[in-house]
């Protein structure tokens, strides 16, 4: 069992074992999360690598990842647990061919704990020797209030209520990352129970970094390439702005289409790997695409020219 | 007012005449504390909080034990008593200041003497009072002679017996832009009582139900156990319903102020009545006041939304406010199918410049676009505005909202899941 890392420092190194580059804003919040074993709640846009987080943490960890996939009208059933009907029907089959003598026996039978099927947040709540799972419950503000309403208590006291059973509490505290796209607001009530991190789109220097690592296959000349025109996309007035894993795409389709430089022409015909509204590549294409490109050699040369 | 619901001779009556006998037995002075409880208690009532008899009760009986040695005790006792409620407590504070205005009375004992409730002096502040406290205290000094502290055990019925319905029938049809401030009050009680059942759409949840065309296998095994499992009788489930969430976007500029001020009211009463609502105001920019509209008080609410917005009465720039809202809101309020109210008149003051682009947008991401405006109260209104014309074809309803009839009209309209767009295909085809 790896031991939870014991200051923001070591959360950091972990997490960069995975792969994962974080500012130290992330690592401390991250820290926290583990250190008080409290939920970690992360917002963002889409594609900043909130999933992620839970992902790495859960492989550097050794841990198990239990990953809960919300969407609108998810219940008891689908996230929590549910009775294989089957089973038991066939088991009530059989009890009644073999003439039923204790009916209190067979109702106590019927609704144990083989016939339980545990689904994600059940799952979460078991040990298993390499310590408590990573419960991932990502894109929570796809479900509905009602749902939410359901986690306080998991989030609160990680036990889960099965009427048929009774409760069942987690020994160790599953390791707990939910993320929001924020399509709506997150209640309050839950988010009072976590620790709150916005996820950013990187600076220059930082998804340099990440494209290094993500797509080391990609020549460095083009990767900075990418990254300073994705940051200037970042600075104009689109209605979505690409995040890294499209930076990560677009740097890998360059690649692939042999591109060893940008240009006016290869930018407009991979734009929209970048860009995922026809406003938006509208906007670009063309004229405003060459204009960004320009700028860009502009001030990579003048750098060079004071560094020289 | 009228005495409707208590009959003379209840137990709650002849309690307070005893009470009341008792202290104007007492002494004179105390007489005179107990009739102006009493008053002080007919004006909250009218001003809209739940006192009935039995609070006026409690209310001597507080003050009786709490003595009168200073302001302070006095008013958190009548406090205790008449507030059950976080929205009431300014309305309260407010009637009490003015109330019991003269501090001197109730500093010393011996001064037991009427305070005067409605005096000159009050009516120069009426502006900055609540303005239905005012009309309370108004309405106790035009009509003196009804005194009775029994009037009514069921306070709300105050304002149901002074709206009466031919009243409303008459402000049914009367436009907003011309109605006096009185009739502007009336009918905003007529709005606050609204309801806009919108239509209900399928979720993806499910509730038992005998009727439903779903077997549910659990409640199915769970009974058929009870019966020793010898025979399995199936339970149903069924599909649950919901209100999608509504959307309201208000256009607050120069030539909307007279309604957009009845729509507020139209705006707070819908904000309350369920959840799942926001609201935006827009002239020149957009503000997000879904939070001040959540005060159940109505002129709490509105004073905050007045705070919030600084644009009020000015110019109108539909496209631009409408392209903040599809890119900083559009994404956190529509996501689950809402329903979109567009209250402008279409005129803009960029010349329409952008609007349609963005009313394209608005219109693919959410459930229902509805543009309501108030100029198509006149039988021959044709959008000839750039802005209405770039409106008129990318919305799924088009209707007015001059009057408290048309309202009623939209509620209707919005209880159908069918569109009837035969407004905006007449308008079209006329301006072609």
């Amino acid at each position: 069992m790896i031991n939870l890392p014991d200051n923001v420092e070591t959360t950091m190194d972990l997490l960069s074992k995975g792969n994962y580059i974080s500012d130290r804003s992330l690592g401390t919040a991250v820290h926290l999360a583990l250190q008080l074993k409290r939920p970690l709640f992360l917002e963002g846009e889409a594609g900043v690598g909130k999933t992620e987080i839970a992902k790495v943490l859960a492989h550097t960890l050794g841990r198990k990842l239990v990953r809960l996939q919300c969407y609108e009208g998810l219940d008891v059933a689908s996230a929590v647990y549910e009775w294989n009907y089957t089973s038991q029907m066939i088991e009530i089959r059989m009890a009644e061919a073999q003439g039923i003598e204790n009916r209190d026996q067979l109702g106590k039978d019927i609704f144990s704990d083989r016939f339980l099927v545990k689904r994600p947040l059940l799952q979460a709540l078991e040990q298993s020797e390499n310590g408590s799972p990573v419960l991932l419950i990502d894109e929570l503000d796809r479900t509905d209030e009602p749902f939410e309403a359901y986690l306080l208590e998991v989030l609160s006291d990680f036990q889960i209520t099965v009427p048929e059973i009774g409760t069942i509490a987690a020994q160790d505290p599953p390791i707990v990352v939910i993320t929001s796209n924020r399509t709506r607001e997150i209640h309050d009530a839950l988010k009072r129970r976590c620790f709150y991190y916005w996820v950013d789109y990187p600076n220059a220097a930082r998804e340099m970094e990440i494209l290094k690592l993500k797509a080391p296959q990609v020549e460095v000349r083009l990767s900075k390439q990418v990254v300073a025109f994705v940051q200037k996309l970042r600075e104009m007035d689109l209605f979505k702005l690409p995040g890294i894993a499209e930076t990560i795409d677009w740097a890998s389709a360059l690649n692939q289409l042999d591109v060893i430089e940008l240009t006016p022409e290869a930018i407009d015909d991979t734009l929209g790997v970048l860009l995922k509204y026809q406003d938006d590549i509208v906007q670009i294409r063309g004229s405003e695409a060459a204009l960004i490109l320009d700028q860009i050699k502009n001030e990579v040369a003048a750098r060079q020219l004071t560094t020289n | 007012m009228s005495k409707k619901s208590m009959p003379e001779g209840s137990p709650q009556v002849i309690a307070a005449k005893k009470t009341l006998e008792s202290i104007d037995n007492n002494t004179d002075a105390s007489g005179k504390i107990a009739a102006n409880i009493m008053h002080f208690a007919r004006v909250l009532r009218a001003a809209g909080l739940p006192v009935g008899p039995g609070k006026v009760l409690d209310g001597f009986k507080a003050v009786e034990a709490i003595g009168l040695g200073n302001r302070e005790d006095f008013y958190w006792s009548l406090h205790a008593v008449f507030v059950n409620r976080r929205d009431q407590r300014q309305v309260f504070d407010q009637a009490f200041h003015i109330f019991w205005r003269n501090p001197k009375i109730l500093e010393r004992m011996n001064a037991l003497i009427l305070p005067s409730f409605v005096d000159n002096e009050q009516q120069n502040d009426t502006e900055e009072i609540n303005r239905r406290l005012a009309e309370a205290l108004k309405k106790d000094k035009q009509d003196p002679s009804q005194d009775s502290p029994q009037d009514e055990s069921e306070p709300d019925l105050t304002i149901d017996a002074v709206m009466t319905w031919s009243a409303r029938e008459l402000l049914q049809e009367m436009d907003f832009e011309k109605m006096s401030s009185e009739e502007l009050s009336l009918a905003k009680r007529a709005i606050k009582k609204f309801k806009l059942p919108i239509m209900e759409v399928p979720t993806r949840r499910f509730k038992r139900d005998s009727t439903g065309n779903r077997i549910d296998m659990r409640a199915t095994l769970r009974s058929s156990l009870r019966s020793g499992g010898s025979t399995i009788s199936l339970n149903y489930r069924k599909r649950l319903r919901r209100h999608p969430p509504l959307v309201v976007l208000c256009d607050i500029s120069g030539s909307m102020s007279r309604y957009s001020r009845m729509i507020l009211h139209f705006m707070h009463a819908i904000t309350n009545d369920r959840d799942r609502v926001h609201t935006f105001l827009f002239g020149t920019r957009l503000t997000n006041v879904t939070r001040y509209l959540r005060y159940k008080d109505v002129d709490d609410a509105l004073d905050r939304v007045t705070d919030a917005v600084d644009d009020w009465s000015g110019g109108t720039r539909i496209g631009n406010s409408l392209r903040e809202f599809n890119i900083k809101w559009s994404r956190r309020s529509l996501s689950q199918g809402a329903v979109v109210l567009l209250i402008t008149d279409g005129l803009d003051r960029d010349a329409a410049e952008g609007l349609e682009d963005e009313v394209i947008r608005l219109h693919k991401s959410c459930r229902r676009l509805i543009w309501l405006n108030p100029l198509l109260r006149y039988d021959r209104y044709e959008p000839k505005s750039l802005g209405a014309r770039a409106l008129l074809p990318n919305v799924d309803d088009f209707r007015s909202v001059h009057n408290l009839e048309s309202l009623d009209q939209l509620t209707e309209a919005l209880r159908y899941e069918s569109v009837d767009n035969s407004n905006i295909r007449r308008l079209l085809e006329a301006t072609e």
